[in-house]
């Protein structure tokens, strides 16, 4: 559907293109955003949803396509120019002064000033004006840094504000809030549009969209597929857009490991910073969710095992033997882990693909230290087909998509021949269909006989892959649970310690 | 020298864009070809063979120490004390040289820059000092020791015929320094770009915290990279002294200055991660043309260290520039 341009149009992208080195992000893209209205922009990672924000707040430049503003076209070369005609972006991560105080970041470089000092009293009444009218409850001497995510957020939101912007692009908003917070994040938007501002909400939770947008615009692998009102959408008609096809079943069948599965690795009476006296035990064969809510200890947990952190007490058996409690013995004991952050733990970015994979299995392609390349590659890419991955084995790690560089660390795991898998929220930050890719190789690989220890977020990928539940609280396991016991009341309700079903 | 290429699809992308990937995958050769030509047309002597073998001879010992240096960048180091490691070698190696023999003296140099080395890997690593800060303190030690060890003097051996041919020995044509400087350029080359040594040194420095969940043991290789730097500065100190015959404490004061520079002007980011032998090398001739040519057009010798100063500024900001596009 059309939005055809009118007065109450705040912003209208035309034909915009952009491109980053070989990938196209953005092709021939046009929307209109009305006034006063919440513009929802949906799609997979690497639709261009983000991409688009960015230009519109003049993160970076098109390179084909105009920004028209009120009938006149302009072109934005930082984010400052985008903020001389009102519009302000709130990035996924907050980019406040840490050890300054809310008044002060919300005001940075534009601090009231007499004779070169900054006059505090005005500082403070402006940001009173500001907070009342935005209905947010912030002191202005709050330190930002001490602050939670989601009122660094409202800081940010404010600092725009404060700056006049009238069309706001949130960028993933809620993406590292707690559900109280998003409640909470939602009335800011809501009060936002009745002061009659304009927000572009990018947003991954269709719920979100569908609960607190005006209009909706589609994208998929950077076009449009469709702008319209969101009561003409459900959360089946965005998925289909963005995928261009209906999602099938979520899941990969499960398949059970046998009953008489050999133990592959215990833990007993393990402690390590955050995770106290934890015993578990993973079958061959076996996916083993670890459930919890985040700060939980259940990353310390797999870290612990793997070596990557001193244990205070207890041990790691791998068929029976102790392990050596740092990384490279874990390896060597076929245990391998996909870190819960591929950027910070898991990839060397500016390193071809190749490497990447190989790193850990290196010691298996040399001969007097010298790198057998030809071995390297033919293994390397056979351990990428396993997992459905690029071949494009000397492209940068850094080229691929957050789905193909979490393949890559699959990859790398299977080089070492492993026997034990502890997959660290293997699926995060990567679009749907990936995901679902993810799953795939989770399942393949349990099914050829890796124990697979699966740390998740969301509840439902743990149901719908795990053969057990073990969950976490404080350190602590606090539940097992299996068979007709493995219910999202009953893991929630272990996670929050309410152990009812009424948990929320 | 470079990489092996990367197999991309290129669609249309932005001039800018482009131009940007081509600086920084030529990197230094078009400046260095550059430099070349220009001296080439404006100043005839520059071509003559004895110009050019002095110019080898005299980077013999700064190609050396680049070539170390650049497995310390790339591992997310630096070291700062490689010029106070060359004077202080220098002297030890020719004192030892004229009280027990020529052999003695070179092993000597080379044990002194061994131990700085390992020093100061240790300290980066087991002790967890910043590399800049603890590199610098060590230089101030190393010259302190150096200026006991010679009394702050200059120390001079003219009659150590056996100490001077190690470095002066002419075959083909070029002195036996540059031969061993291209050796060692060429075994630098394959340690890092063939061996496991090498991926772990780049995988170390481009991501520290991936590669030690990967197995690698990151705090050995760091250490390996400050001996391999430490060893060099000290060669290169040896040479020198067998060159010259004569040592001072102080004689590596701009070394510091112009290995990095080299190193840098030659592409390897000082963020660690990145660089390539065949990049240094010719960043550091790239430097040494620049000086040549002063020299040779007669130039104000303080205008070159302008120039030097300005070229390292340049080098970075390109650095950073072509970062943008990646």
């Amino acid at each position: 559907m059309a939005t055809e341009a009118s007065d109450a149009t705040r912003l209208e992208v035309r034909g915009l293109g952009k491109s980053f080195g070989a990938t196209r992000a953005l092709d021939e893209v046009s929307v209109a955003v009305g006034a006063g209205t919440v513009h929802a922009l949906v799609g997979e990672n690497g639709a261009g949803k983000s991409t688009l924000g960015k230009i519109i707040a003049g993160v970076f430049p098109q390179d084909q396509g105009d920004l028209v503003l009120r009938g006149t076209t302009v072109s934005f070369r930082s984010p400052r120019e985008a903020l001389t005609q009102g519009i302000a972006l709130v990035a996924q991560e907050v980019a406040l002064v840490p050890r300054l105080t809310a008044a002060e970041n919300v005001f940075l470089g534009a601090e009231p000033r007499r004779a070169g000092f900054i006059e505090r009293r005005t500082l403070r009444d402006r940001f009173d004006r500001l907070v009342a009218d935005a209905g947010f409850d912030i002191k202005p001497g709050s330190i930002v840094g001490r602050l939670p995510l989601a009122q660094q957020q409202q800081v940010e939101i404010l600092r725009a504000l404060a700056r006049d912007a009238d069309l706001i692009v949130l960028d993933e908003p809620s993406a590292s809030l707690s559900a109280k917070e998003v409640e909470r994040l939602h009335e800011v938007v809501r009060g936002l549009r009745s002061r009659g501002h304009t927000v572009i909400l990018v947003s991954h939770f269709l719920g979100e969209v569908l609960e607190l947008s005006d209009v909706v615009t589609v994208l998929r692998d950077g076009r449009v597929v469709r702008t319209g009102p969101i009561a003409d959408e459900t959360e089946a008609t965005l998925v289909t857009g963005m995928l261009g096809r209906p999602v099938g079943r979520a899941y990969p069948p499960k398949q059970m490991p046998l009953p008489e599965a050999p133990v592959v690795i215990a833990v007993e009476g393990l402690s390590a910073p955050g995770v106290t006296d934890v015993s578990l035990t993973l079958r061959a064969g076996e996916i083993v969710g670890l459930a919890g809510l985040v700060g939980a200890g259940r990353s310390e947990l797999a870290r612990a095992i793997y070596g990557a952190t001193a244990m205070s007490a207890g041990q790691v058996l791998v068929r029976g033997a102790s392990i050596g409690g740092q990384p490279a013995s874990s390896i060597k004991a076929g245990v391998a882990m996909i870190p819960e952050s591929r950027k910070d733990d898991g990839l060397i970015l500016r390193r071809p693909i190749r490497e990447n994979v190989s790193l850990t299995s290196l010691g298996r392609f040399q001969r007097f230290g010298f790198v057998r390349r030809g071995a390297e590659r033919t293994e390397v890419r056979a351990a990428l087909e396993q997992v459905d991955g690029t071949d494009l084995v000397d492209a940068l790690a850094g080229s691929l998509s957050g789905g193909n560089q979490q393949k890559l660390l699959f990859a790398r795991s299977l080089l070492i021949g492993p026997g034990v898998l502890l997959a660290d929220e293997p699926t995060r930050g990567i679009d749907v269909g990936a995901k679902r890719d993810i799953y795939e190789v989770l399942v393949n690989l349990a099914a050829s006989g890796l124990a697979i220890l699966l740390i998740s977020n969301e509840v439902e990928e743990i149901l719908g892959l795990a053969h057990r539940v073990l969950v976490m609280r404080y350190g602590r396991l606090v539940a097992e649970l299996a068979g007709p016991d493995m219910t999202e009341e009953a893991i929630v309700g272990a996670a929050f310690g309410t152990t009812t079903s009424s948990a929320a | 020298m470079s990489q092996e290429a990367v197999e991309t699809v290129q669609p249309a992308v932005p001039l800018s864009q482009r131009a940007g990937r081509i600086v920084s995958r030529a990197g230094i050769l078009i400046p260095f070809l550059i430099a070349f030509a220009i001296l080439a047309i404006i100043a005839p002597p520059f071509l003559k063979t004895a110009n050019l073998t002095n110019i080898l001879d005299q980077q013999a010992g700064i190609i050396i120490v680049a070539c170390a240096g650049t497995f310390v960048l790339i591992a997310g180091g630096i070291d700062l004390s490689i010029g106070a490691i060359y004077g202080l070698a220098a002297a030890v190696s020719l004192q030892v040289a004229t009280q027990v023999s020529a052999p003695a003296g070179i092993l000597a140099g080379l044990a002194v820059g061994l131990a700085v080395g390992i020093a100061n890997g240790v300290i980066v690593t087991r002790f967890r000092i910043n590399p800049l800060i603890g590199t610098l303190a060590m230089t101030f030690v190393v010259s302190g020791i150096a200026a006991i060890v010679t009394k702050g003097n200059l120390v001079v051996a003219l009659d150590q015929a056996d100490f001077q041919a190690f470095a002066a020995t002419k075959i083909l044509g070029i002195t036996s320094g540059a031969w061993m400087m291209i050796a060692i350029a060429i075994l630098a080359m394959i340690l890092l770009s063939r061996t496991t040594f090498g991926r772990y040194v780049y995988a170390t420095g481009g991501n520290t915290q991936a590669a030690r969940l990967g197995g690698v043991r990151v705090n050995a290789i760091r250490v390996a990279t400050f001996a391999l730097s430490g060893t060099a500065a000290a060669m290169a100190g040896v040479l020198d002294a067998s060159r010259v015959l004569s040592a001072q404490a102080s004689s590596g004061q701009f070394l510091t200055f112009t290995v990095l520079t080299g190193i840098i002007v030659g592409g390897t980011s000082i963020l660690g991660g990145e660089g390539t032998i065949g990049r240094t090398v010719l960043g550091c001739l790239f430097v040494a043309l620049i000086a040549n040519g002063f020299n040779l057009l007669g130039f104000d010798p303080f205008y070159q260290q302008v120039t030097l100063g300005v070229i390292l500024l340049l080098a970075v900001g390109v650095d950073a520039w072509s970062r943008r596009f990646e």
